[in-house]
Order: structure tokens, then C-alpha cells, then sequence
């Protein structure tokens, strides 16, 4: 049912794919995300799959190639990396506003300038907001998994969104770890065939996608209908995940709680990092420091309630965004819980770091330093300052 | 001044063979000379894309701007039209001029922005280790095609003439006294001059051979008659394996360059307002 393979988190994705088989991919190569768009070539070069494939000139035209495959009825598939994501962003609200069920892997890497190739979030964050469901990933097995589960919640009737996952650049794209790839006759039946409401290729019903909708029309309900099913996609994936978890073992929610049921002291971690902060909640434990973990999957729709009913017992709790805020209230992650603490009425300390700046090392000295300052925020009872850097040179 | 004053010690990470080599000892031997008896290289900026040939700008010892990928050509564009008395040449690559950003190549030919535009051809994406281009040829088995891709490759030379360009010229990196013979006119050319140079990939696409057996330089050819221009650039389609490639100046005719002087083409803001304050006179 399963085989155990040692790949990188590039390549898992491309087994993935290669599993589930869209009918095309559209992609253009570049750091980190490349082994992806080489191996599935070779899928395609070794007719392993039927999928039309197109090595596009740009990532701009990658994704319109997307668009117009989707709207036509295909399952439609592309994967990219910072500034790739970046010159995709003008068609991404445009896949979400026509309701397409793309599934993009976005490996995370930094956006310019000055020019770095190395991981950070401020790719994907800076698309948080087009549309997108967004589901982050610690290491490769969970780049596999959330990636075929992506496919059957983009394409979930009360959702029909395009979906990005993500995993951190390097760090986890070009690290070989331990992988359970699932047999694709599992896999193919789990994510079934695509079936799209308005094909372009149903000649017998003539449709038309994308019309002007301006003054007197139906835009702004549009706009609360898509509201509604991102709201949609926060039971659809624990359905899925429910469903997967069949033929898997493997499990997800939301979000992971580690080590909470007690915690007085949490940070709140996406990506990679976790793994790291894994073991130094697990060092703090040993001590008798109740430190926990909250790692965000599904990052959109934002689980709100969901991770302030899980922190409401803390004394204080840390934010970690591994992307510049650019305003003084702090990074896009701290920002939305601190939001949602608010709607929730609930009062925790809540303290932001940001870390990992264009590849910046993260130690787990520096998870230490935050957990220490959680207690010294507990214990004073104020945070002396809301928005911090790890591992900053002086 | 001479060419080896121009290095950096920024480490060279070019692979040993590489067509870059020569591109850039070239480049520090005109600019060395352009610097003798009136040393303007504190005028002169160095734009470079993302791929393999954007590290020259590390190399050569003169201001320069890194572009992110595909935009090499309206970043030159901006700084030559922010300040016309800056000398300015555009290093960029196939996939970099080509692909991602080719809108702006067409642009800038058809504005004549007075900038040099040198693109190191590889026909090969070489910093992502080897996947097809637009000028690769049909066929070409990359890492993102490897059946073969099904495209045909775009001719540079001749896209550039149908797009305005008024200065045309094809290189090859083995041959360095013909890039600097290239280089020269096309800095001195007043308008927007392009340069497509065979610059070999010794790891992902090496064609010395075939280059070094089918290249000749044009004799007997007047680059100010447009058709023989277009004729010679078609000559070789980047695709056939045995047709002749020219080398040398394809085309050269002056015309008007975009950032000087927008009255040129008519406009004249003064008296234009001088003409509507009179009209609306007539009726206060």
C-alpha cells in the first residue's frame, strides 16, 4: 500500500504528482522549486503520465496556461517559488475570482531584493490574501500528504478554490528524508477524476468565463460567495483529512497542538521550524517548563477560534513570522492572533519574533530565548517590546 | 587604464570553458579603452539579469545594477532615460531576455532607447542546470524536456530588425577581437544596439564545434540596407544543424533616439498652453 523512500522534498512532491497525474501542468523552473518541474518532466518524457506538460516562457504565462486549462475542465497543476510566485500574482486573484481548482506547491523562498535564494515566507504571505487556500507544511512527508489532500479540497464542491502548499525552501526541498509514498492506484482513487461544473470543452452547454461584471451586477456577492467557501474549506479539509487518514495513518487538523493540554508558555510556528522548536519543548518539558507548539497548516482560511480555544490557557505566548511585517505592529502571522485573540475576548501576552530572514539560521538557542522570554513576560506580566529579530547580526 | 584594472576579487563561479570568460574580458578591454584620455567610467552602468551571465556584474569594476529576472532591459531603459548622459549597457541572458522578460526587448528596440543590449546566448538555462530555452533547437533534450522539446526557437537577430532596432550584430564567445569589434560599434551607435552573442555552455549545451565550423564573419555586406540585413539573419534559423551562421554587424541606420528630446516628434507643451490660454481668453 505504501513504500518508504528516502527523497527530498522536491521529489515528493513530484511523486505526488505524479501519483494524482493532472491532466496539465503548466510551469516555468526556479530555485529551489526546479527538481520538481525535472522530475515530473521526466514522468512525462517516460510516459509514466498522460498529463499535457508545458514548460511555460514565464510563470505569468505558467499560470494562465493554468487558468485557461482549468476553466476548460482539466485538473490543473503548477508549482513555483518566490519571485515566480511573485509574477503569478496578478492571475492568482483571477483563479480564485473564477473559482478554479488549481493546486500550486510554492517552495518558499525569499523575495528580492537584494536577491537570496533561501527559504523564507514572504513569497506565499505576500499572496495570503488572493484568494488562495494556503496549507504550510513541516517536512517532506507532510509537503506528499497536504499536497494529494489539496487536490480533494480545492476541488470539493462547497470550496472549488485554487489551493497552494507550501514547504520551506532547502531546508526541506533539498533535504532527504524518510518518506511513506503511497502506491498510485491509492492515490488515484482517493483524489477520483475531476468534474467541472461549467467545462469549456462541454461544446453542447457554451459557457463564458470571466465577463465584465461592473456597476448593477453581482460583483460584491461574488466576492462574499468566495468569503463563504474559504470559510467552507475549514470542514472540507478535516473531512479530507479524516478520509486520507485511511489510507494513510496519517492524520491532520488545522492546525497541531504539541504538547498544549497544559502549556503555560507557546509559541505559534509555521513550516520547518517547528520540527526545530519540536525539540526544544521537548528539552523545556524535561526541565518541568510546561512549553508548548502550535503549527499552523491551514493558514487560509485562518483557524481563529480554533488557535485562541487552544491558547486560552497559556500565560504567555510567542508568534514566530519568517517574513519582514514592514509595519510596527508586527509580522502577518502575529497580526492575525492577535485579531483573533481579540474577537475572542481573550487577553494572553502575545509577543512577536521575527526569524529566518532569507535562509537566516534558526538554533534552537533562539526557540530557548523565546521560551525564556515568555516566562519573564509571564512573570512581569508585560511584554517590553511586541516585535523582535532572532539571530540578527549587531 | 587597462582591462585587468577593471577586475573585482569577487570569486569567479563560472564553470572553466565557460563563453562568459571571453564576453567579460572583452567587455574590461573596450571599457579600459573607452576610459583612456577621458575617463568616464564613473558615467558608465552596467545593468546584468538573473542566469549565469549576471555575476559580470561582479566582475567588472564599474557601477552596476542587478535586475531581477527577465526586467535587465527596462531597468537599463529606466536609467538611461532617468539620466541620458549615463553610458549604459545591458548584460542578459536568452531565458532572461528571451523568456521571462522578452515584452521589454521588443519595447525598448521599437522606443530606440540609446542603451547597448548584449544577451549571452546559451540556448540553455545554465544557473538551473539545463533546461530548454526560447532559442534552444527543436528537439533539444533539457531537463524540463526530456523527449525533446516540441518548440521551434525564436531567431533573435531577426525579431530585433522587425522590432525596430537600429543596430543589429551577432557574436561568438570563442573569438574575442570580434566581440571587441562588435562591442565597440555598438557603444558608440547612438540608439538602441543588440548584440546576440553564441556565448557556449561547456556543461549544459557545449556547440563549440559546430559554432567554430559554420561561423564566418560577414564580407561584403552593407548593414545600412534593411532587407540584406533581414536576409543574412536569416540565414541560420537557430534550428538547422547546417546552415552557415554570420558573424558581425547585421544592421545600422540613425534615427532618433527616445530620451533626448520628446519636440522632436512634435510635441511642444509651451505653445501648446500658450495657444489654449489665447482660445480661452476669447471667453472670460
Amino acid at each position: 500500500m505504501s513504500t518508504v523512500k528516502a527523497i527530498t522534498g522536491d521529489v515528493a512532491v513530484a511523486e505526488a504528482m505524479r501519483s494524482i497525474e493532472p491532466d496539465v501542468v503548466g510551469v516555468y523552473p526556479i530555485t529551489p522549486q526546479t527538481i520538481i518541474v525535472e522530475a515530473y518532466a521526466e514522468y512525462v518524457a517516460r510516459g509514466e503520465v498522460q498529463t499535457e506538460f508545458v514548460p511555460a516562457e514565464s510563470e505569468h504565462s505558467a499560470i494562465s496556461i493554468c487558468v485557461g486549462a482549468a476553466a476548460a475542465g482539466a485538473r490543473t497543476m503548477t508549482c513555483t517559488s518566490s519571485q515566480g510566485l511573485a509574477l503569478m500574482w496578478e492571475v492568482l486573484p483571477i483563479a480564485s475570482g473564477m473559482r478554479l481548482p488549481i493546486v500550486m506547491f510554492d517552495v518558499n523562498r525569499a523575495i528580492s531584493a537584494p536577491i537570496n535564494i533561501h527559504c523564507d515566507h514572504s513569497d506565499t504571505m505576500g499572496a495570503r490574501d488572493t484568494g488562495w487556500l494556503q496549507i504550510y507544511s513541516e517536512n517532506a512527508q507532510e509537503a506528499y500528504d497536504n499536497f494529494i489532500q489539496a487536490v480533494r479540497i480545492a476541488e470539493h464542491p462547497d470550496v472549488q478554490l485554487p489551493t497552494m502548499v507550501m514547504m520551506d525552501g532547502f531546508v526541506i526541498s533539498h533535504a532527504i528524508q524518510r518518506v511513506e509514498v503511497l502506491d498510485d492506484a491509492v492515490v488515484k482513487k482517493f483524489v477520483g477524476e475531476r468534474k467541472a461544473d461549467y467545462p469549456l470543452l462541454d461544446i453542447d452547454n457554451p459557457v463564458t468565463w470571466g465577463s465584465f461584471d461592473g456597476l448593477g451586477g453581482w460583483f460584491m456577492e461574488f466576492k462574499k460567495d468566495q468569503m463563504q467557501a474559504i470559510e467552507n474549506a475549514k470542514q472540507v479539509s478535516l473531512d479530507v483529512a479524516k478520509e486520507y487518514a485511511k489510507i494513510s495513518g496519517r492524520e491532520y487538523g488545522l492546525f497541531e497542538s504539541y504538547k498544549m493540554d497544559d502549556a503555560d508558555y507557546a509559541i505559534i510556528v509555521i513550516n520547518s521550524t517547528a520540527g526545530t522548536a519540536k525539540t526544544v519543548v521537548d528539552t523545556l518539558r524535561e526541565k518541568g517548563v510546561k512549553a508548548g507548539l502550535i503549527k499552523i497548516r491551514m493558514y487560509r482560511p485562518f483557524p481563529a477560534s480554533e488557535i485562541v480555544a487552544a491558547l486560552n490557557n497559556c500565560k504567555a505566548v510567542a508568534v514566530m513570522d519568517r517574513v519582514p511585517g514592514y509595519v510596527d505592529i508586527g509580522g502577518p502571522l502575529f497580526e492575525d492572533v492577535q485579531v483573533a485573540c481579540y474577537q475572542e475576548g481573550v487577553n494572553i501576552p502575545l509577543v512577536n519574533y521575527i526569524y529566518g530572514l532569507g535562509g537566516r539560521d534558526i538554533l534552537t538557542s533562539h526557540i530557548e530565548s523565546v521560551y525564556s522570554d515568555l516566562e519573564t513576560i509571564a512573570k512581569t506580566g508585560k511584554v517590553a517590546s511586541p516585535v523582535n529579530y532572532l539571530g540578527i547580526k549587531e | 587604464m587597462i582591462g585587468k584594472e577593471l577586475g573585482t576579487n569577487a570569486p569567479n563561479t563560472w564553470c572553466p570553458g565557460c563563453g562568459n570568460f571571453s564576453i567579460l574580458n572583452a567587455m574590461k578591454a573596450v571599457l579600459a579603452e573607452l576610459s583612456e584620455g577621458a575617463p568616464d567610467l564613473a558615467r558608465t552602468v552596467l545593468v546584468a539579469g538573473i542566469g549565469c551571465h549576471g555575476k559580470i556584474a561582479d566582475y567588472i569594476n564599474v557601477n552596476s545594477f542587478y535586475s531581477i529576472h527577465g526586467r535587465a532591459t527596462p531597468a537599463a531603459e529606466g536609467i538611461k532615460i532617468g539620466d541620458p548622459g549615463l553610458r549604459v549597457i545591458c548584460h542578459s541572458g536568452d531565458g532572461d531576455a528571451y523568456g521571462e522578460g522578452l515584452e521589454h526587448l521588443i519595447f525598448a528596440a521599437k522606443r530606440n532607447v540609446d542603451m547597448t543590449m548584449i544577451v549571452h546566448d546559451n540556448r540553455v538555462y545554465g544557473l538551473t542546470t539545463g533546461q530548454y530555452t526560447p532559442t534552444s533547437p527543436l528537439g533539444f533534450k533539457g531537463r524540463s524536456t526530456p523527449a525533446g522539446s516540441i518548440e521551434s526557437p525564436i531567431n533573435p537577430l531577426a525579431l530585433m530588425l522587425t522590432s525596430g532596432a537600429t543596430f543589429v550584430a551577432r557574436g561568438y564567445s570563442h573569438g574575442i577581437e570580434n566581440l571587441k569589434d562588435i562591442f565597440r560599434a555598438a557603444i558608440a551607435h547612438p540608439g538602441f544596439s543588440f548584440i546576440d552573442i553564441l556565448q557556449v555552455c561547456v556543461t549544459f549545451f557545449n556547440q563549440y564545434e559546430d559554432y567554430t565550423a559554420r561561423t564566418y564573419a560577414l564580407e561584403n555586406h552593407d548593414a545600412s540596407d534593411f532587407d540584406a540585413a533581414v536576409k543574412r539573419a536569416r540565414e541560420w534559423d537557430y534550428n538547422s544543424t547546417d546552415a552557415r551562421i554570420p558573424l558581425g554587424v547585421f544592421y545600422r541606420h540613425d534615427a532618433p533616439v527616445f530620451e533626448v528630446n520628446p519636440a522632436d516628434v512634435g510635441h511642444k507643451p509651451a505653445e501648446t498652453r500658450a495657444e489654449l490660454d489665447k482660445l480661452l481668453a476669447q471667453y472670460r
